[in-house]
């Protein structure tokens, strides 16, 4: 699986666990105004963590706070590069 | 000299009205002027009903929530604010305990039948007899409990509110600096107001002669930030995960804070240099505050943990001390009791307030190094490992469990737990990954029984958990 691939399913499938609708993905969505709350993405920053051994937030400077979904692929694609 | 009263929310807004015309609380949808308020000394006979009843606050809208407040404050003998992440089950509970007399709500409230008789016999007798003098009301703040049942914590307008300088009329005694603050400062807070750190913001804004903007629930914090920008705030509270959030969102460009503050976790050195980053100019504070031992103190030099020489020191907002590790807070701001029924004093008979919070002096600073009992914060909310570890142990696959803090960059920790099957699963499952389906199992019986927060966001099946020489599960801060 891609690092993409990875970190999309993690995204659908947390979003689901926690009954949150979420869009369908797409780079420019809004990672946190698609209806993910603090606590998915949380969740998902950890289940990452353990299924790609890395956890890019601990590292990342306040320019590279994700915005957008795209913005956070490309942050867990960076780290594990 | 002991600081002078505040008195109550009503004479401190109409001694400060005619000053400053212009001020509002505001929300999604409604701004209500703080000079159209009925402030006079008698309160409109609606609220008189209330004279000397003990008041449970339920409405789901800080705003009309905060106007109640208002109303309320030196007409009800007591107030208790219900916050909106509260469990509804434990509205009864509540009401037992705390001899409450009424209920202001939006919601169906079911309660027992001779509760209701109660009610309405109390509320008979407070119609027939209203007494002109005025009442020094009880502010009751709920904080969450090891059995999932909350704690009642009584505080006054004093205790809450001694500190702040009050806009148009005397400090009342020894103030903290709230920043370039005063009248005409326009306020904005995320953590909501029926919880101490928001709460402290709704009375800074009200008793030092400003405004409030205040988010309403199910409000995406794009929306909000920019409904803020708008109103021209330019003072801001958020937990460390508020704050967090709100960088990761455009919006955070919206906004241009000269104050900056960070309460109800614990601040640590990347968001506060995010925000530095973020809010080159602003004045960037983070407070440390519990419910039980009130405000304890403020930095505002951008490092995380606090200088070591403010122990034992005086003329911050409180008297700090550390014994055995543990951080203890003295000051006229502490919460006076329980309402538990005995009305067990919260400071010691020292006055000073254990806050179980553990700290651990690196070079000259103190950090925040966790909970002594283990408590958990995530994004500001408490988590009790035993009551997680509860729920675990009723799965019939489980034979025992130990919850704990597992370290996270969006809400500062989450939960996870260890878990001993049951022999017969044991066995089966053994510590292959074939353990995974029950992994998933007892996720999902957490979930099925649990507020999302407090479900474990991994499982780890283990052989053995450690038993203290005391019976104990051994518990290591995280």
């Amino acid at each position: 699986m891609t690092i993409r691939s990875t970190v999309e399913t993690t995204l659908i499938q947390v979003a689901e666990e926690q009954n949150k609708p979420l869009p369908p993905l797409s780079d420019d969505l809004p990672l946190l105004d698609s209806g993910l709350d603090s606590l998915c993405l949380a969740v998902i920053v950890a289940r990452l963590e353990d299924s790609l051994g890395v956890d890019p937030f601990g590292t990342a400077d306040e320019a590279d706070l994700p915005v957008t979904v795209g913005d956070f692929i490309k942050l867990y694609e960076n780290a594990t590069r | 000299m002991p600081p002078a009263s505040l008195g109550s929310l009503r004479a401190v807004l109409r001694r400060q009205n005619a000053a400053n015309p212009g001020r509002f609380l505001g929300d999604e949808a409604t701004r209500v002027s703080l000079s159209a308020l009925h402030l006079a000394d008698e309160p409109p006979r609606a609220i008189e009903k209330y004279r000397d009843a003990t008041v449970l606050l339920a409405l789901p809208g800080q705003l009309a929530a905060a106007i109640a407040l208002i109303a309320l404050d030196g007409v009800a003998s007591r107030v208790i604010l219900w916050p909106p992440d509260a469990q509804a089950a434990q509205i009864d509970a509540v009401c037992k305990v705390a001899s409450v007399d009424a209920v202001i709500t939006e919601w169906d409230v079911r309660s027992h039948d001779d509760q209701k008789a109660a009610t309405q016999a109390a509320n008979a007798g407070i119609a027939a007899e209203i007494a002109p003098s005025a009442t020094v009301t009880e502010w009751v703040l709920l904080t969450s409990g090891t059995t999932g049942r909350p704690k009642m914590v009584v505080h006054s307008l004093d205790s809450l509110a001694g500190h702040i300088s009050p806009a148009g009329g005397p400090s009342a005694g020894a103030t903290v600096s709230a920043g370039p603050s005063g009248p005409g400062t326009i306020w904005c807070t995320f953590y909501d107001t029926r919880r101490y750190g928001g709460l402290q913001i709704l009375l800074r804004a009200l008793v030092g002669g400003g405004s409030l903007v205040l988010s309403c629930a199910g409000e995406a914090p794009a929306a909000f930030l920019a409904r803020a920008a708008a109103a021209g705030a330019t003072h801001f509270l958020g937990t460390p995960s508020h704050w967090r959030r709100a960088l990761m969102t455009e919006a955070a460009q919206a906004i241009a804070p000269t104050y900056v503050r960070l309460s109800g976790e614990v601040a640590d050195q990347m968001i506060l240099d995010r925000l530095r980053a973020a809010y080159p100019t602003a004045r960037i504070v983070h407070a440390f505050a519990a419910t039980e031992a009130g405000l304890a103190l403020e930095v505002d030099d951008g490092l995380a943990g606090f200088p070591a020489r403010l122990v034992g020191q005086a003329g911050g907002p409180a008297e700090l001390d550390i014994r055995d590790g543990t951080l203890f807070v003295r000051s006229a701001r502490a919460a006076r009791a329980y309402l538990d029924g005995d009305n067990t004093s919260i400071p010691g008979a020292d006055g000073f307030v254990d806050t179980g919070d553990v700290v651990a002096l690196h070079g000259d600073r103190y950090h925040f190094a966790g909970r002594r009992d283990g408590t958990v914060n995530v994004g500001g909310q408490k988590v009790h490992p035993e009551e997680v570890e509860a729920v675990i142990n009723q799965h019939p696959g489980v034979r025992m469990s130990l919850v704990r803090a597992r370290a996270n960059p969006i809400t500062g920790a989450i939960v996870v737990a260890d878990v001993v099957l049951a022999a017969e699963n044991a066995a089966k499952h053994g510590a292959s990954a074939a353990a995974g389906g029950m992994q998933d199992d007892i996720r999902a019986f957490c979930r099925a029984h649990l507020p999302p927060h407090k479900v474990p966001v991994s499982i780890r099946i283990v052989p053995s958990l450690d038993i203290a020489a005391s019976g104990k599960l051994v518990r290591q801060l995280a």
